[in-house]
C-alpha cells in the first residue's frame, strides 16, 4: 500500500534533521496560526495563491528564494563548522552519511531554489513592466511554473524528515548515483524534485521569451529595450535550449534506477561519462542562466544611480548574446581531468577563455557608465560596486581554471569551490540583493530601510572575502572539496577563518530579515508616492507604486531608449501614466487555482514515485490531467476593472502627496 | 612575538605551492604566469571602479559631469580589443600548455618509465607493479628521478587520482583506462588522495607516495615479493568490499589482475558484488 515507505524512513537516530524539521514545523504552525488569527486565509488565497499577476508571482518566487536561502545557508554553516573542527582523529559532529547529504542539498538548493528562483522571480516582476506589457504572454502558465518550483522545494525538504536526500553531490554523478551504489531514496528525491521544478523552469522560460518577443509595447523595438530585458531574453533562450537536456539526462538516470536500464552503469556497456557530458551541457548554460539576469540588474542599477544611460548599449546587448551562444561550447571544462586528448582540452580551454571577452566588455561598459555620472551610493548601488570588484576576481580565477594544466592541479579542490562561490555570490547573490532593494518599492509601495540594507551589504561583503579567500589558498595547499574530515592540521586555521566568514554572512542574512521587518513596520513614513523613488529611467518607474494589477492603464508609446527618463526631462507626462485618468475599463486575466492544484498533484506524483507508491503516482497524474482539463473548459479568461477603480489607483498617490 | 605567530601559522607552502616533480613545477609556473597576466588587467579595473565611483559621487563639485555620454566608437574598440588580446595570449598559452602537459604524453627520460597500474576501490587505492610482481594498498613506493607511467581505472565508482606535489590529477573510471605520467625529482613523502567524491569513505581515501632511492626501491620489491601476503582473486574480492584500509603490500600472484578488473567492469552484473 505504501511502497517502500515505513516508520524506518524517519531518521530517529539523527537528532539534527529532526530538530531542524521540528523548528520548521513549529515555524510553519506559528505562521499558520497567525494568518488564522488575522483572518488572512481568504485574502492569501484570492490575492496571492491563485493570482496570475506576474508581479505577485514574481514576489512569491523571491520570497521562496529567500526562505530557501536560509535553508541552504544553514547547510553551509554546518559544513563550515564541521570542517573547522574535524581534523586528525576528530570526526566533528556530522557523520559522513549526514555530511554528504548536507553538501548535496546545499548545492541543489542554492542553484535551483535560490539562484534560479530569485532570478526568475525578478524577471517575472520586471520584464512586463519594462516592455510596457500588461502581463506575461501566458499568465496562468506562469502560475503553474511558480507552483511547480514550489513542489520541487517541498519534495526536497520532505527528504529531511522522510527518508534521506542524495549523498552524491549536487549533480548526482553516476555510477555513484546508480542503484548499485546509492540504493536509498536520496537520489530519487533529487531526481523528482529537480525534474518537477525543471518543468516549471522550462515553462517559465518559454513564457518569458514569448513575452519579450511578442508583448513589447508600441515603439519598443529590440534596440530600445532596457538591458535587463536583453539579459532576460538571453537567459530564457538558454533555459529553452538547456533544460530539455537536463530533463532527458535525469530521465535516463531515472530509467537506470527504476527499470534496470544501463545508460550510465558500470556494466552492460553503460557509460557514466555520457551523463557527465550531458549534465554539463545543461550545467554550463545554467550558470549563465543565473548570471545573465544579474548582469541585467547591475546594468539597470549602475545606469540609474550614476544618472546616465548605459554606456555602449549595443555592445552590452551583443555581449549578452555572445555569452548566450558561447555558453553552449564550453561544457567540457568541467572535466578536463577525464583524460581527453590535448586537442580536446585545448579547444575547450580556449573557448572557455573566449567567454571572458564579452564579460570583460560588460565590465568596461559599466566602468564607463560610472565615468561622468553623478553617483548616488544607495543600497542597490553598493551591491553593484561590490559586484564589480568581487566578480572580476572570480573571473580571473575562472580563466586560470580554464587553462587545462592549471585545472589538473585545482580541479575538485577548494580553489574550485572558492571560484564558483566567488562568481555566484559576487555575481548572482549580489545581483539578487541589488534587484531586491531596487524594485521592492515598485512591488509594495514603500522603500526598504537604507541603514539595515547597508549593514546587510557589508556583512555579506566582508563575510564573502573571509569565507572564500582562505579556500582559494587551501585549494592550492592541496585541500579537496567534500571532505567530512581531513588529516592535515595545517589546514585548520584557514578553515576557522572561513567559518568566521560564514558567521559574517549569517549576520548579513539576519540583517536582511531585520531590514524587512523594520521597513514593514515603518512603511507609512517610507511610502513611495512618486512611483519613481530612484529617479529611474525605464518604464516600470512610470507606474504608481505598488504597480497596479494592469501595469499601465493606457497603452504606452515609446520613442527611444530610456523612454521614461526622456519624458521626465522634457517635462512630458510619463508614458503610460494617464494624465487625466479616463474612466475606461481595464481587462486583466482572471485568477485561477490551476497552478496550485497542478503543483499539489505534482508533489503527490513525486512522492509516490520516490517511495514506489504506484497508486499515488498514477492518481496524482490523473489529478494533474483533470486540473488541466478543467482549465481548458474555463468560461472566463479575463475580468474587468472598472474605470472608477482605475482612476482611484492613480488618485491615491496624488492625494497623499498633496 | 613574531616567531610565535609564525609557528602558529599554517604551512602555506604545501601542496600545489610546493612542487616536487617536473609536471607539478611546470603547472605551478603556468599558474603563476597566468595570474600575473590577469592581475595586470584586473587590478587597474578594480582601482578605476572605486576611483570613478568615488570621484563622480553626487556630492563632488569638482567632478565634470557628462550625463549623456554613452557612446564612443574608439572606446568600444578598446573595450573589445583589450580583453580579446589578453584572452588570445592566454588562450595560446593554454593551447601550448595543454599539449606540453598532456597527462598521456611520456616525460623525457633516458630510462624506460616505471609502469604502475592504479585501481580505485571503495575506499582505497590499489597500486599494481606488473613488472615488479608486487602490489600495494594506499602506499605508492617509487624510485625518485624515474618517470612513472600510471595506467588507471576504477573497480567501483569514479574517483580522481591526485598527488598535489607531483602534479596532474586524472579520473579513474570503471571499464576505461587513463594514462598519467609523473615523476618525483628527489626522495620524499608526498600525500595523495582521491579528489573526486566517491561515497561515505571518501575522506579516508588517502595514500602516501614514498619516493626513495632506486636501491631502496629494489630492496622493497624483493622484500615484498619474499614476505608479502598474496594478492589473488579471493584477496582482491575481499579488498574490493567497501571499507577503508591501512597501507599494505602484497605479492602479486595474478600478473593480469589489472586487465581482469578492467574487463570485469564491462561484463554483465559486476556491480552486483556491491
Amino acid at each position: 500500500m505504501l511502497g517502500k515507505l515505513d516508520w524506518s524512513a524517519i531518521p530517529t537516530d539523527q537528532p539534527i534533521p529532526l530538530i531542524a524539521a521540528g523548528i520548521v514545523a513549529l515555524g510553519m504552525l506559528g505562521v499558520a496560526a497567525w494568518i488564522t488569527k488575522r483572518g488572512w486565509w481568504t485574502y492569501l488565497w484570492k490575492e496571492w495563491i491563485t493570482s496570475v499577476d506576474h508581479k505577485r508571482i514574481g514576489v512569491m518566487y523571491v520570497l521562496l528564494a529567500l526562505v530557501m536561502l536560509v535553508r541552504g545557508f544553514v547547510d553551509a554553516l554546518m559544513m563550515r563548522s564541521q570542517q573547522a573542527i574535524a581534523v586528525g582523529a576528530n570526526q566533528g559532529f556530522l557523520p559522513p552519511e549526514h555530511y554528504n547529504q548536507i553538501f548535496s542539498a546545499h548545492g541543489t538548493i542554492m542553484i535551483f531554489f535560490v539562484g534560479m528562483t530569485f532570478m526568475v522571480g525578478l524577471m517575472n516582476f520586471v520584464v512586463p513592466l519594462q516592455i510596457g506589457a500588461r502581463d506575461v504572454a501566458f499568465p496562468t502558465l506562469n502560475s503553474v511554473s511558480f507552483w511547480l518550483t514550489a513542489s520541487g522545494v517541498l519534495l526536497l525538504n520532505l527528504s529531511l524528515v522522510i527518508g534521506e536526500f542524495a549523498r552524491t553531490g549536487w549533480l548526482a554523478y553516476p555510477p555513484l548515483s546508480e542503484l548499485a551504489y546509492s540504493p536509498g531514496v536520496g537520489v530519487d528525491y533529487y531526481l523528482w524534485a529537480i525534474q518537477i521544478a525543471g518543468v516549471g523552469t522550462l515553462l517559465s522560460g518559454i513564457n518569458l521569451t514569448a513575452t519579450i518577443l511578442k508583448m513589447r509595447t508600441t515603439g519598443m523595438g529590440y534596440m530600445r529595450m532596457p538591458i535587463f530585458c536583453w539579459t532576460a531574453l538571453t537567459a530564457n533562450l538558454l533555459i529553452i535550449a538547456a533544460f530539455p537536456i537536463l530533463t532527458a539526462t535525469l530521465a535516463m538516470l531515472t530509467l537506470d534506477r527504476y527499470l534496470g536500464f544501463h545508460f550510465f552503469t558500470n556494466d552492460f556497456g553503460g557509460n557514466a561519462m555520457m551523463y557527465i557530458n550531458l549534465i554539463w551541457a545543461w550545467g554550463h548554460p545554467e550558470v549563465y542562466i543565473l548570471i545573465l539576469p544579474a548582469f541585467g540588474v547591475f546594468s539597470e542599477v549602475i545606469s540609474t544611480f550614476a544618472g546616465k544611460p548605459i554606456f555602449g548599449y549595443r555592445s552590452m546587448a551583443a555581449a549578452a548574446l555572445a555569452i548566450c551562444v558561447l555558453s553552449f561550447m564550453v561544457w567540457l571544462h568541467h572535466f578536463f581531468t577525464m583524460g581527453a586528448s590535448a586537442d580536446v582540452n585545448g579547444f575547450f580551454g580556449v573557448m572557455t577563455m573566449i567567454i571572458a571577452v564579452p564579460t570583460g566588455v560588460k565590465v568596461f561598459n559599466w566602468l564607463f557608465t560610472l565615468y561622468g555620472g553623478s553617483v548616488r551610493f544607495s543600497v542597490p548601488m553598493m551591491w553593484a560596486l561590490g559586484f564589480m570588484v568581487t566578480f572580476i576576481i572570480g573571473g580571473m580565477t575562472g580563466v586560470l581554471l580554464a587553462l587545462p594544466p592549471v585545472d589538473f592541479v585545482t580541479h575538485n579542490s577548494l580553489f574550485l569551490v572558492a571560484h564558483f562561490h566567488n562568481v555566484i555570490i559576487g555575481g548572482v547573490i549580489f545581483g539578487a540583493y541589488a534587484g531586491y532593494n531596487y524594485w521592492f518599492p515598485k512591488a509594495f509601495g514603500f522603500t526598504l530601510h537604507e541603514g539595515w540594507g547597508r549593514a546587510t551589504f557589508w556583512c555579506w561583503l566582508v563575510g564573502f572575502y573571509l569565507a572564500f579567500m582562505p579556500l582559494y589558498l587551501l585549494g592550492l595547499m592541496g585541500a579537496t572539496r567534500r571532505m567530512q574530515h581531513y588529516a592535515e592540521a595545517g589546514w585548520q586555521p584557514l578553515m576557522i577563518v572561513a567559518l568566521c566568514g560564514a558567521l559574517s554572512i549569517c549576520a548579513g542574512i539576519g540583517c536582511t530579515i531585520v531590514q524587512l521587518v523594520v521597513s514593514i513596520r515603518s512603511r507609512a513614513e517610507r511610502r513611495d508616492l512618486s512611483g519613481d523613488p530612484w529617479d529611474g529611467r525605464s518604464l516600470e518607474w512610470a507606474t504608481p507604486s505598488p504597480a497596479p494589477a494592469f501595469n499601465f492603464a493606457t497603452p504606452v508609446q515609446v520613442n527611444g531608449l530610456d523612454a521614461f527618463w526622456t519624458a521626465k526631462r522634457a517635462g512630458l507626462p510619463a508614458p503610460g501614466w494617464p494624465e487625466m485618468p479616463a474612466p475606461s475599463v481595464v481587462e486583466v486575466p482572471v485568477r485561477t487555482g490551476t497552478g496550485f492544484f497542478i503543483a499539489f498533484f505534482a508533489v503527490g506524483f513525486g512522492f509516490g514515485m520516490v517511495w514506489h507508491i504506484w497508486w499515488m503516482a498514477i492518481a496524482s497524474l490523473l489529478g494533474i490531467l483533470g486540473v488541466a482539463l478543467a482549465f481548458a473548459w474555463r468560461r472566463d479568461d479575463e475580468h474587468d476593472i472598472d474605470g472608477d477603480a482605475v482612476a482611484a489607483i492613480y488618485a491615491v498617490p496624488a492625494r497623499e502627496a498633496a | 612575538m613574531k616567531e610565535s605567530v609564525f609557528t602558529m601559522a599554517p604551512d602555506l607552502v604545501s601542496g600545489v605551492l610546493d612542487p616536487r616533480g617536473p609536471v607539478a613545477a611546470d603547472e605551478y609556473q603556468l599558474l603563476q604566469n597566468a595570474t600575473v597576466v590577469m592581475l595586470a588587467l584586473i587590478v587597474p579595473i578594480i582601482v578605476l571602479t572605486l576611483a570613478f565611483a568615488w570621484w563622480f559621487r553626487a556630492g563632488n563639485r569638482r567632478a565634470k559631469r557628462r550625463p549623456d555620454w554613452s557612446y564612443s566608437g574608439a572606446l568600444e574598440v578598446v573595450n573589445w580589443m583589450v580583453p580579446l588580446m589578453i584572452i588570445l595570449f592566454l588562450g595560446g598559452m593554454g593551447w601550448v600548455a595543454s599539449h606540453a602537459l598532456d597527462p598521456a604524453k611520456p616525460l623525457p627520460s633516458a630510462a624506460p618509465p616505471l609502469k604502475i597500474q592504479v585501481v580505485s576501490l571503495d575506499w582505497k587505492w590499489l597500486f599494481i607493479y606488473p613488472d615488479g610482481g608486487v602490489a600495494a594498498v594506499n602506499h605508492l613506493l617509487v624510485p625518485a628521478g624515474r618517470v612513472l607511467q600510471l595506467q588507471l581505472t576504477s573497480g567501483t565508482v569514479m574517483n580522481s587520482f591526485f598527488v598535489p606535489q607531483l602534479g596532474s590529477q586524472i579520473y579513474t573510471m570503471a571499464g576505461m583506462t587513463t594514462t598519467l605520467h609523473l615523476q618525483a625529482d628527489r626522495p620524499g613523502t608526498f600525500p595523495g588522495r582521491s579528489v573526486q567524491f566517491s561515497g561515505d569513505g571518501f575522506s579516508d581515501m588517502r595514500f602516501e607516495v614514498d619516493a626513495v632511492t632506486p636501491a631502496e626501491y629494489e630492496a622493497w620489491l624483493a622484500r615484498t615479493r619474499a614476505g608479502g601476503t598474496h594478492l589473488d582473486a579471493s584477496a582482491y574480492a575481499a579488498l574490493s568490499r567497501p571499507g577503508t584500509s591501512d597501507p599494505r603490500a602484497y605479492r602479486l600472484d595474478e600478473p593480469r589482475l589489472f586487465q581482469h578488473i578492467l574487463a570485469a567492469s564491462m561484463a554483465p552484473s559486476s556491480s552486483s558484488s556491491h
